[in-house]
């Protein structure tokens, strides 16, 4: 496959990922400030930022709705949701002929109805003046990228380009997992020995259901929400799709696969990389780890997921002509 | 001008068709069908008029669902349009067609053996059938092709020739694109689209099939691969995402199952190019580039290009590697080497050309520039180098101011133009609103030449959508309707 490619369906896919994410993230929040004073606002919004990788001008001016704003719909900042649209439908026009019509035509629809005249009164500021309601715009994003997932899988070969959209989607997922965790660490430590209520308990949904966990995980502990349980859910939960031990182990197994069908003696160090960090969330437990600096932790995951991306890029992208002519 | 109103179906529909001198697809005379026509119309009077606009939204949705889309340059947001698309097919009888392919195949075997002439003996040059100074002064006139021995011996292995027809319904060439011409994937997804969206007419018509086109291309480019590659790796070189016609890269890449690559995935090392994989790089045998000459190799040609790949043109004349088109085509389709190819046929086949010329004025002719310089509102003027519908003057429709900067234009630099006669060429009715209106088409039919000549029956119909106009190109305000050769 054509390194170029490659670089195209990994971004595409990690794009798409972050869209979603920050789609969810904000649906939540939005629906969870309606029950709380507006004291704690500011604290709930910095957390969203926080989580979201603190986007570059972008800052909390007091108003949920005007963040929400800029989060959905300024082109201006790359991390806004409709930026992430736009830069994955604009990958995906670079490999058109190697993603199937079904996934351009999902993609391109939902590029369509969010860059579409219908959107214009949004973009000038619609959510601001109260004149729409978010929701349903946020609702129809997920579940635009949550067909174009089906489709993914459904039509294309489950190839190397297949396995590269894997790669991104779930080198995306880790790290976004493991920055909403941090993100919230002080707020589910503040008082670990009680069992939340309220406005709390309420929180701490938010946190489960801005990773799809809270059915998930009552599912398994019950609805009764304690941070240790919530933490380990999210981070090594062994089957539940969003927690980063999940992530890590698709993104491992993805990366065996490309190495496999691209014959690569020289993959070595992304191999023990990503071995690392597997083998760290799959044997540790979560009594050592909250034992340790939990953001320490956390921090560490977010930076393996970046040297795996870079080692990923020398290996298959960006790789010098004298060495492969050498090799 | 006569309304064809005598005619009995839905005369509402038809109440604006203007017949005139130009030659009409539809109607023989004011009333008269041509009988290839009969089921058409008959099908579309007994369609309901919101049936008819449904199946047309349908249509457009379809277009812009599956991105068949071109760029429009110098806008920065909505430059992706749907290339505007008519419903009513453009139909072609068996007989008219075997002229066109004949016609087509003769013409373009005896371009190529021009091109290998000109570029090797230059004989023709000697025999001072053709001037040696048409031919060096060409822009497109590549020297480093001289004595550059091309597999097969063939450079023009894919061509688009636009013909258009007279009032008597003659089909002539107006130009012919050897360098880069584009368009065929919309004649493939026209045809798909219609055959959805009517499909019983379509099946009452006994239409030829043009879906083997992009097998019969990839045939002609493996044909054409350097010897001893017996499995060869073929590319498909594009400008990008940017360029006009990516989606049909992007498209004809796809449905022959070959890389689409752009000039960064490519590299050369000691005259052998490689594509950049992620498995380390790999040798590429046969490019079909659809990158113009200039552009392509930064080293043999304009330093300034980002698109191309360094060390291409050597790796080419080391043999490594197959372009098709061959560098240095386009000497073939200057618009002043034109009036010279009815000659360059008789002089190459012995063969009077099955299809003529449209009448063009050389005016670097002293005489011809003189009739051209006073009849100017009544000429087309066209730059030689030029494509696309730019640089062009059209008398009748041009202003005063137009016309005498176009005088001295061509004062300056004759050789840079030549003039032809204002031609009505034919019209083929549209749906424009709710009613059938004729408009001006041509044809581009596309020919491919590897081991032999192969021309699939059909085309690109090009419709100037705008009344009046005579200009077809999609950047100037044209669309495109499917084209039907009929089998019998």
């Amino acid at each position: 496959m054509l390194s170029r490619v490659a670089d195209s369906l990994y971004w595409m896919s990690r794009y798409l990922e972050r869209a979603e994410h920050t789609t969810r993230l904000l649906d939540v929040n939005l629906n969870l400030m309606l029950d709380e004073g507006p004291t704690s606002a500011e604290r709930r919004w910095q957390r969203v930022l926080q989580a979201l990788g603190r986007p570059k001008d972008i800052e909390w001016a007091g108003d949920p709705y005007a963040l929400t704003q800029s989060l959905i719909f300024e082109t201006g900042n790359k991390a806004s949701i409709l930026s992430c649209i736009i830069s994955a439908r604009e990958n995906s026009r670079h490999v058109r002929e190697q993603i199937s019509t079904e996934q351009w035509h999902r993609l391109n629809s939902l590029y369509l109805q969010v860059t579409g005249p219908e959107m214009q009164n949004h973009r000038q500021g619609a959510l601001v003046s109260g004149m729409a309601q978010p929701t349903e715009f946020l609702q129809s994003v997920m579940e635009a990228v949550h067909q174009f997932q089906g489709v993914t899988d459904s039509t294309m070969n489950h190839g190397e380009g297949w396995q590269f959209i894997q790669v991104g989607r779930y080198i995306e997922r880790a790290s976004a997992t493991a920055l909403l965790l941090e993100a919230y660490h002080v707020d589910l430590w503040e008082h670990p020995e009680r069992i939340a209520e309220g406005n709390e308990y309420l929180d701490w949904m938010g946190l489960l259901r801005s990773a799809t966990a809270f059915e998930a995980y009552c599912k398994v502990y019950t609805a009764d929400l304690t941070p240790d349980r919530i933490f380990e859910f999210l981070l090594l939960d062994e089957e539940f799709p969003h927690s980063v031990r999940f992530s890590i182990d698709s993104l491992q197994c993805a990366l065996e696969k490309i190495q496999g069908d691209s014959g690569k003696y020289r993959a070595e160090a992304l191999r023990r990389l990503g071995g690392r960090l597997q083998a760290s969330l799959n044997y540790s437990s979560v009594d050592e780890i909250l034992n340790q600096d939990v953001v320490g932790y956390l921090k560490s995951i977010q930076a393996q997921c970046r040297s795996i991306h870079e080692t990923i890029y020398e290996l298959y992208v960006d790789y010098s002509i004298q060495a492969a002519l050498a090799g | 001008m006569h309304p064809a109103q005598s005619f009995q179906f839905e005369q509402a529909a038809l109440k604006n068709y203007l017949l005139d001198h130009a030659y009409d697809e539809m109607f023989s005379g004011p009333g008269n069908l041509h009988p290839h026509y009969e089921p058409l119309l008959e099908h579309f009077a007994a369609l309901p008029s919101d049936e008819l606009q449904r199946r047309k939204q349908a249509a457009d949705l379809s277009f812009l669902n599956q991105g068949i889309t071109f760029t429009v340059y110098g806008r920065e947001e909505g430059t992706e349009k749907i290339f505007p698309y008519d419903l009513i097919p453009r139909i072609v009888t068996a007989a008219e067609w075997a002229t066109v392919e004949h016609g087509l195949t003769q013409r373009i075997t005896a371009l190529n053996l021009f091109l290998k002439d000109i570029y090797n003996e230059g004989r023709i040059l000697d025999d001072g059938i053709v001037p040696r100074e048409v031919v060096y002064s060409c822009r497109h006139y590549r020297r480093q092709m001289a004595g550059l021995q091309v597999p097969r011996n063939v450079y023009i292995a894919v061509c688009g020739t636009d013909l258009i027809r007279l009032e008597n319904g003659e089909f002539v060439v107006l130009e012919d694109n050897l360098r880069v011409p584009s368009g065929v994937s919309y004649m493939l997804t026209n045809r798909r689209v219609m055959k959805r969206i009517f499909p019983q007419l379509f099946r009452s018509y006994n239409v030829r099939p043009i879906e083997q086109y992009t097998q019969l291309l990839l045939g002609t480019l493996r044909s054409l691969a350097p010897e001893g590659r017996p499995e060869p790796n073929i590319v498909l070189l594009s400008p990008g995402v940017f360029n006009s016609a990516y989606f049909e890269h992007a498209y004809l890449a796809r449905q022959m199952g070959i890389e689409l690559v752009e000039g960064r995935d490519l590299v050369t090392h000691d005259n052998v190019v490689y594509m950049r994989t992620t498995n380390g790089l790999r040798r590429v045998d046969v490019i079909y580039r659809r990158v113009d000459d200039d552009f392509i190799d930064p080293l043999a040609f304009r330093g300034d290009s980002i698109l191309g790949v360094a060390g291409l043109f050597n790796a080419y004349r080391a043999g490594n590697v197959t372009l098709a088109n061959a560098f240095g085509t386009g000497v073939a389709d200057d618009k002043a080497l034109y009036a010279y190819v009815p000659d360059i046929i008789r002089y190459y086949l012995s063969e009077e050309p099955v299809l003529k010329n449209v009448e063009t004025f050389l005016l670097t002719r002293p005489k011809e520039r003189q009739h051209v310089l006073q009849n100017l509102d009544k000429l087309v003027v066209k730059a030689v180098g030029e494509s696309g519908g730019y640089g062009m003057l059209i008398g009748p429709q041009s202003t005063k101011a137009q016309q005498d900067e176009f005088a001295r234009k061509i004062e300056a630099d004759p050789r840079n133009y030549i003039a032809q006669p204002t031609i009505s060429f034919s019209r083929a009715p549209c749906l424009i609103g709710d009613e059938l209106e004729p408009r001006h088409v041509d044809l581009r039919p596309y020919v491919l030449y590897g081991d032999k000549v192969t021309i699939v029956p059909g085309g690109l119909t090009r419709v100037a959508l705008n009344r009046g106009s005579l200009v077809v190109n999609s950047s100037q305000g044209g669309g495109s309707k499917d084209t039907w050769v009929l089998s019998q």
